[in-house]
């Protein structure tokens, strides 16, 4: 049976343990409510963007644009969101098991562009060929952030290589869920002009539509991967705090049966102490 | 009808409000928007764009993005979009001395300067919002 003071210590090491993990979850929650608030702030542009795509794509058709031409031939390219750190649950896990699943189920050349060290780590253990690799944003991820990486990927597929280009990240659901999903990102289809009365071809283009369009594009890569860096960022400071949330409770019961423990050999030892003593005074 | 007035850009909603009118660098440069106006879908410039309310007057400076107008409403799509009063003069002026370096050291090393003349662009008319805000305050109109 464990001593007294090995008891003692393990209670210390267990409040030590609880203290840390309870400030990490009152960090991460402080940075989900921002990261969910960037969130909701960059929606009206992403949406707004959408709109106007949908207009001119009403005008225009697929051939008008070279990130928008469907291709048969070519490989195809994964680009993976995780977080830099770890300690955020079963996030970064669930994420990049979903990528593999996807990527055993591919016929044909693939390759990814990492976005965070987590990612890069486990495709490189997975010898799945590196394009290029991001470290994440950081806690607050800005628009101008990602304009590299938009930059990178428009590029590429422009060149030809790739035929197709996706994204894997973590859907922030709620803050007790998140589901890592694939969205397609390039070629770029505009969804259907649902315009709320006027139908994109009563618009006026300055300059042309052609020429809006040249500029709209990229813009609009930008944004979604604005977005799902965004997402990513929320799923990951949630999954951080629900994590740190049930290791405080773990530290605490713990704390509880190691002090009944304590307690118990504490009586034990006085038992067996006044036992002694009666029998030492008996005996003489 | 009043005109409903948005201006978004890729982090947040900077502005939404009616107003009656507003003025911003289109395409083919200055451009006013009234109620009624014709849809359309324009690129924008950097410059100044100045919304009228009653007998108040804002002003933001934008750069760069898209314009969608239609009758009842005006959607600014900006890269940037700075309310003047929230310019920060002095953040504007060490942005312009610092393009201004990096265009002298370019110009000699031969590199690339779109993107220093943006800058200097940029904070030229941040300075130019900043400054007359200050000399007169929110602005009336008449």
């Amino acid at each position: 049976m464990a001593s007294q003071r090995d008891i003692r210590r393990r209670i210390t090491a267990a409040r030590n343990i609880k203290q840390i993990t309870r400030a990490m979850q009152f960090v991460a929650a402080s940075k989900l409510r921002r990261a969910q608030e960037s969130t909701l702030a960059a929606r009206p542009y992403a949406d707004k963007i959408d709109e106007v795509l949908a207009d001119i794509a009403a005008v225009l058709g697929a051939e008008d644009h070279p990130l928008l031409a469907q291709r048969t031939e070519g490989k195809r390219l994964i680009v993976l969101i995780t977080s830099d750190r770890g300690l955020a649950g079963p996030l970064n896990t669930n994420t990049i098991r979903f990528t593999a699943r996807v990527i055993t189920e591919h016929q044909g050349d693939l390759a990814v562009v990492t976005v965070g060290r987590k990612g890069r780590d486990a495709m490189r253990r997975a010898r799945v060929p590196i394009e290029a690799h991001f470290a994440g944003f950081g806690d607050r991820p800005t628009f101008a952030d990602v304009l590299p990486l938009a930059r990178l990927l428009t590029d590429d597929f422009l060149s030809g290589d790739y035929a197709q280009i996706e994204l894997v990240y973590s859907r922030f659901i709620s803050t007790l869920s998140q589901k890592p999903v694939l969205d397609d990102l390039l070629p770029i289809t505009p969804s259907a002009d649902t315009d709320q009365g006027i139908p994109g071809r009563q618009f006026l283009f300055e300059p042309q539509p052609a020429a809006v369009l040249e500029q709209l594009l990229p813009r609009y890569v930008a944004t979604r991967l604005y977005q799902a860096v965004l997402e990513a960022k929320a799923s990951e400071e949630s999954s951080r705090m629900v994590a740190m949330k049930n290791a405080t409770e773990n530290a605490e019961e713990l704390i509880e049966d190691l002090t009944l423990a304590y307690n118990k050999v504490r009586q034990a030892n006085i038992t067996r102490e006044m036992i002694e003593i009666a029998s030492g005074a008996r005996a003489r | 009808m009043p005109l409903q007035l948005e201006i978004v850009t890729p982090e947040r909603l900077a502005f939404s409000d009616t107003v009656d009118s507003v003025q911003l660098p289109g395409y083919e440069g200055e451009l006013g928007v009234l109620p009624h106006h014709a849809p359309l879908l324009s690129t924008l410039g950097v410059g100044e764009l100045r919304i009228r309310k009653g007998d108040t007057e804002e002003a933001f400076a934008i750069v760069g993005g898209f314009l969608q107008v239609r009758p009842d409403k005006v959607v600014v799509m900006a890269e940037t979009a700075d309310m003047a009063s929230e310019i920060d003069l002095e953040k504007a002026q060490e942005a312009r001395r610092e393009a201004e370096r990096a265009l002298e050291v370019g110009f000699h090393e031969g590199a690339d300067l779109s993107a220093a003349r943006a800058a200097l662009q940029q904070a030229l008319l941040r300075i130019r919002l900043a400054e007359r805000r200050h000399r007169e305050g929110p602005r009336r109109r008449g």
